[in-house]
């Protein structure tokens, strides 16, 4: 984690230097937790988080996402990833860089190339495809829609899949759709900055995956979104 | 004249110590003096000093910039055909400026950073000196940083060589502001991370289904249909509003209006400019009519109206005849209907007038996506009847254009729409000011027709809170070169859901608001979204002048150099 940092810093400085924009193009800073929240059902329990960052200009920025649980008296599973992202269309962004999952206490590197932006009818989208060492190729697409019941009370739905062509028991991937989660959350914005948050989510493992973990649960969340 | 020591200096902080103490002040060398009320200061010599004041405008101590430790600063009054100095001496801990906004003057005296000169040091005293040629009501404000929003601005009011084509008995400046204990900075940068954040009359899931019922569903999603495609909301009014604005008339709060005394029977001046940093305000009189003389500090034919937009730094002149010894508002809401700047018309300062509700907000239509308006009716239209185009069309000076990244949208049939008021105030049932009825006092026709035109986009990406003009942000663009002594012809084509209020420096710019022999001389004009407009400049004055949009968190890209030679 700290080397990560570091790694930030370093780039943040080279792009400061090298993309600088200039006028009103100023250099920014933002971190969001777009979920940090608490998953309970009869049987389970987890935290679970889902956060992003970014530092750069108009165009050029460095992002970093991260994702993962802490089920209840289990190790924390993540996937993060770490990319240069650069404006190619006015809603779209292209993203390339590196990848790192953790999972049953082993890690798993990849080499990333995304799309991310908001799509027709509102829709905020990102694909990442994801190629490992060995020769796997994972897909993970999301997509989220922000539907306004008030000015401040927003419910957000949200589905997720991974899909992958090789079987990796020891990171439990299996080939072809891996997973899919879809949830809603209710947020109620004290501030645009910080939003705590209700919801309901169900997630299933499919096919191979099944194998490693058959995991089909339906749950309840309960946390809060911030960003600064 | 105002010019503070180093012990007022000392003074004003230690009275506000205990406030002080408990808000973060970066006072490196100047010190934070304490709030003044607006004077007015006439004659040739001025001495103006910029400072960091302790103000507090909304309940809550902040620090603003200030002229003379005045928030507005003081009015300055000139005479036409005077020389004026203005010694200005900076006392922040940043450089500044003052610019005369629709003032013509030698470029050197312009005040824009980095294009009439090098700005105003910390410390340091800047000496403005140049002849007064013009008369009517203008206004000034620093070119620096954000300092226009937290302070930096006044009134100019000229008197005219020659009397007045109008009478009245007493005046009033009526200057409009909007404030907020945010630094602009913070502001902006919110802007940058998500363009919507001071936008809190979005569309909901309720408004839809209100709509299904109005329609139903087919018509409703129909009706949503471009929109979601090209992901624009037609709620997008004002970038920043009420939710961290304090709209100001004279510096005065809403809570504690602005007085403006009158005695009965007497014809009353108001000078309106909007100052503010983005907040274009529709203002009104209820119960009064508003007789409109001069717009941009220029005469016009004059023309009886209830309402009058005024985009950031225009300027209208008005004369009213309050009746019955009656207590009026002077009601300015902002466009979006936010918040509103409050002042009282009263010949008692006990008696305050009824405060009229905020109107309803309206939605942006395809006409401002630039999708045209009367598209059936524009086929069956022949040309001729176009009172917008030129007699004899001129040759047209291509520009770079890049559409890209930093544009969203494109006006595919923009339309001249001088005669429509704007998002807002169509058919609220009042009579509202539009550029179609401005007519100039003195007659153009003999002026020089056109040389040639240049059309300018006004580009932009909302999601990503870029501006540019032509899709070039300022800072990769080439100056726009003018010719000693041409007239130009400049068309606006808003490719933006926003009104940009474009103001060209040291030039006139003369609107052709439909009649070739009245062309409206003005300093600034309102662009709407997704429309066409066209007006003339004289090429008159040597050197390099500012160009942009006035709206303070657009103008830093939405900008050109013009380099006359
Ligand atoms: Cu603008």
């Amino acid at each position: 984690m700290k080397n990560l940092f570091l790694q930030l810093l370093l780039f943040a400085t080279l792009m400061s230097s090298t993309f600088a924009g200039s006028g009103g193009d100023i250099l920014r800073a933002t971190f969001t937790a777009d979920s940090l929240e608490y998953q309970a059902n009869f049987d389970e329990r987890a935290i679970y988080w889902d956060t992003y960052g970014y530092i750069g200009y108009d165009i050029n920025k460095l992002y970093f996402y991260s994702e993962g649980e802490k089920p209840h008296r289990e190790s924390a599973n993540s996937e993060n990833q770490l990319l240069y992202s650069r404006a190619i269309a006015p809603f779209w962004d292209v993203q390339i860089g590196v990848g790192l999952d953790r999972a049953n206490e082993k890690y798993k590197s990849w080499a990333v190339i995304a799309l991310a932006g908001l799509a027709p009818y509102f829709f905020e989208t990102r694909a990442a495809l994801l190629v490992g060492g060995n020769g796997n190729i994972g897909l993970r697409i999301d997509l989220e829609y922000e539907a306004l019941l008030t000015q401040k009370l927003i419910l957000t739905p949200k589905v997720s899949s991974e899909a992958y062509t090789k079987n990796e028991p020891r990171m439990g991937y299996g080939a072809g759709l891996s997973n899919l989660t879809i949830g809603a959350r209710l947020r109620y914005e004290i501030k645009r900055e910080f939003a705590p948050y209700v919801g309901i989510e169900w997630s299933k493992n499919f096919g191979n995956t099944r194998k490693y973990s058959p995991f089909n649960e339906l749950y309840l969340v309960g946390g809060v979104r911030f960003w600064f | 004249m105002n010019h503070l020591s180093r012990r007022d200096f000392l003074k004003g902080v230690a009275a506000s110590g205990l406030v002080l103490s408990s808000i973060n002040v970066h006072a490196k060398s100047y010190g934070v003096i304490e709030r003044k009320e607006t004077t007015e200061l006439s004659g040739n010599v001025f001495h103006l000093t910029i400072n960091k004041t302790l103000v507090n405008v909304t309940g809550s101590p902040s620090i603003a910039t200030t002229v003379n430790g005045m928030l507005q600063g003081p009015t300055l009054r000139w005479r036409e055909g005077d020389m004026v100095t203005i010694h200005v001496t900076n006392y922040l801990d940043e450089p500044s400026s003052i610019h005369w906004h629709g003032i013509i003057l030698p470029y050197q005296m312009d005040g824009v950073p980095g294009i009439s000169f090098d700005g105003i040091a910390p410390g340091e005293t800047f000496t403005y000196t140049f002849k007064v040629q013009q008369s009517g009501t203008f206004w000034y404000h620093s070119h620096s940083g954000f300092q226009e929003q937290t302070g930096v601005y006044g009134a100019i009011v000229i008197e005219p060589k020659e009397k007045e084509p109008f009478t009245y008995d007493r005046e009033y400046v009526v200057l409009l502001s909007d404030y907020s204990d945010e630094k602009p900075a913070t502001i902006y940068r919110k802007l940058k991370i998500a363009s919507d954040y001071y936008n809190f009359n979005q569309r909901t899931v309720g408004d839809f289904f209100a709509e299904v019922k109005e329609k139903g569903f087919w018509e409703a999603w129909q009706a949503r249909k471009m929109w979601n495609q090209m992901r624009m909301s037609d709620r997008d009014l004002s970038d920043v509003t009420g939710y961290t604005y304090t709209f100001l008339m004279n510096g005065h709060s809403p809570s504690k209006p602005f007085q403006a005394l009158y005695r009965a029977g007497e014809r009353v001046r108001l000078r309106f400019i909007n100052a503010a940093a983005m907040t274009f305000f529709d203002v009104r009189i209820p119960g009064l009519k508003m007789r409109v003389v001069a717009a941009d500090g220029n005469n016009v034919q004059p023309v009886e109206v209830d309402e009058i937009r005024l985009g950031v730094a225009e300027t209208y002149d008005v004369i009213v005849e309050p009746k019955n010894s009656q207590a009026y508002a002077i009601f300015a809401q902002a466009m979006d209907r936010s918040g509103y700047a409050l002042g009282n018309l009263t010949t008692n300062p006990n008696i305050y007038a009824k405060v009229p509700k905020l109107d309803q907000p309206q939605p942006l239509t395809m006409a401002d996506m630039g999708m045209g308006m009367h598209m059936a009716d524009m086929k069956k239209m022949p040309m001729k009847h176009n009172k917008y185009a030129l007699k004899k069309p001129v040759p047209i000076t291509q520009l770079p254009m890049r559409w890209g990244v930093g544009t969203t949208m494109r006006a595919k049939n923009p339309q001249y729409r001088l005669d429509d008021p704007g998002v807002g105030l169509r058919n609220n049932g009042r009579r509202v000011l539009t550029y179609a009825d401005l007519r100039s006092l003195r007659s153009t026709k003999d002026d020089k027709y056109p040389d040639r035109e240049i059309i300018l986009h006004l580009t932009g990406n909302m999601e990503r809170y870029m501006w540019s003009i032509n899709g070039i942000p300022y800072h990769e663009a080439d100056p726009i070169r003018f010719r000693y002594g041409e007239r130009v012809r400049i068309t606006y084509i808003n490719d933006t859901m926003m009104n940009h209020p474009m103001h060209l420096h040291g030039l006139w710019s003369d609107l052709e608001t439909g009649d070739e022999n009245h062309l409206v001389r003005k300093h600034t004009i309102i662009s709407q979204p997704g429309s066409k407009i066209s007006f003339r400049v004289t090429v008159d004055a040597k050197g390099a002048w500012a160009y942009h949009c006035h709206l303070l968190y657009h103008m830093k890209d939405m900008f050109r150099k013009v380099v006359v030679t």
